[in-house]
């Protein structure tokens, strides 16, 4: 269940944002998840669910995906990640520590694994709305 | 909006009473080796120890302890395994026996998601294996742990001591407290090292003979912490 750890961290994360704008109580979360990183998230929302508390009793959490995509920095090639192109043992790895996707996932046109993550890469706070 | 990792690693680090970086500023000094022997050694003085190898593109610690078959537990974050009573973190959990190429830009990202996820729990120590340098996983655990302390690993060559001094620079500009350092792979009996070591403000903690049988105790704990150069660690290890 390390979708808990991450739910710990954006709560962690809002409680300083709340605290930096003044917020008295907090109403809406959105959090984006990206696709690399595989999150289950049936499960963050839940641990959202059950770590809420304070200022944040009430708030909705509101979870959204961006796809990830590549740029290969060796040959220019830009292509959209496709959960079929790794196995599961892969995938697994990637879903803790998404840059070891450097490791399981090559650039398809050169085969070089000298890539970057444009898009979709971890999870982060988007933005939070709430009564000052 | 931030870096909603950054803002938990506190926490995850809040049990732990002190976090000791192995540091160098040139790679092949023996820094591995000095923070699985320093570990195993706290280990054997009744210490919680946890040991984390961050040097995620060379990682050695797992060869040197002879690690295999460990997986972390998946509960509510990670749990590291327990191996040889330590508690071991390591990339290759997930990056297996294959290369791990990473910029400097991953490597913080890597490293930021491992702190932000592994439970440590209680510890006494917190060893922490460095990548050689003065580069990204180095400033990074100086901005996100604010108690890390550096046990710096040097050899006998001036090529080395040279960047020593850089990194020794660095850490006393950003007030980074350093335990004391190490002379590894000794062959002779200048005391050169430990002079300048101590004109520079740090203190030495002793040297480390070039010992010749430690190749064959590679992989295997019980042999490696016996020794000649884990016997001088566990030496200096309660002036840290």
């Amino acid at each position: 269940m390390h979708e808990w750890a991450l739910a710990e961290a954006v709560l962690a994360a809002a409680v300083e944002v709340a605290e930096w704008e003044g917020l008295k109580q907090v109403s809406e979360v959105r959090v984006r998840v990206g696709e690399l990183q595989k999150v289950d998230v049936e499960i963050l929302e839940f641990a959202f669910s059950q770590l809420r508390d304070g200022i944040f009793k009430s708030a909705r959490f509101v979870v959204g995906l961006e796809l990830a995509e590549f740029k290969c920095r060796a040959c220019g090639h830009y292509w959209i990640f496709s959960k079929e192109s790794v196995d599961y043992y892969s995938a697994e790895a990637i879903h803790f520590v998404p840059e070891v996707a450097h490791v399981y996932i090559k650039c398809p046109v050169c085969g070089s694994p000298d890539f970057e993550v444009v898009k979709g890469r971890g999870i982060w706070l988007e933005s939070i709305k709430g009564v000052k | 909006m931030g870096d909603p990792r950054v803002s938990v690693i506190d926490e995850r680090l809040r049990h732990v009473k002190r976090i000791i970086a192995v540091s160098s500023g040139k790679g092949g000094v023996g820094k591995s080796l000095v923070s699985c022997a320093l570990a195993l050694s706290l280990v054997k003085k009744g210490f919680r120890v946890g040991l984390f190898d961050l040097d995620f593109t060379s990682p050695s610690t797992h060869v040197i302890l002879g690690v295999k078959g460990a997986k972390p537990k998946e509960d509510m974050g990670i749990v590291p395994p327990i191996v040889y009573d330590l508690k071991y973190m390591s990339l290759i959990y997930y990056s297996g026996e294959l290369a791990a190429p990473l910029r400097g830009a991953d490597v913080s990202n890597a490293l930021i998601e491992l702190l932000a996820i592994t439970r440590w729990g209680e510890l006494d120590y917190l060893v922490i294996d460095m990548p050689p340098g003065i580069g990204d996983a180095t400033l990074d655990l100086i901005r996100l742990i604010k108690r890390i302390e550096f046990l710096i690993v040097t050899t006998s060559s001036v090529l080395a001591f040279e960047t020593i001094k850089k990194l020794v620079g660095l850490l006393r500009e950003l007030k980074v407290p350093v335990v004391g350092l190490v002379e590894n792979m000794k062959r002779d009996k200048a005391s050169v090292i430990g002079e300048e070591t101590e004109g520079l403000g740090v203190k030495f903690l002793g040297e480390i003979p070039f010992d010749e049988k430690l190749e064959s105790a590679l992989g295997n704990a019980n042999l490696f912490f016996d020794t000649v150069f884990a016997v001088k660690v566990r030496e200096f290890t309660a002036r840290i």
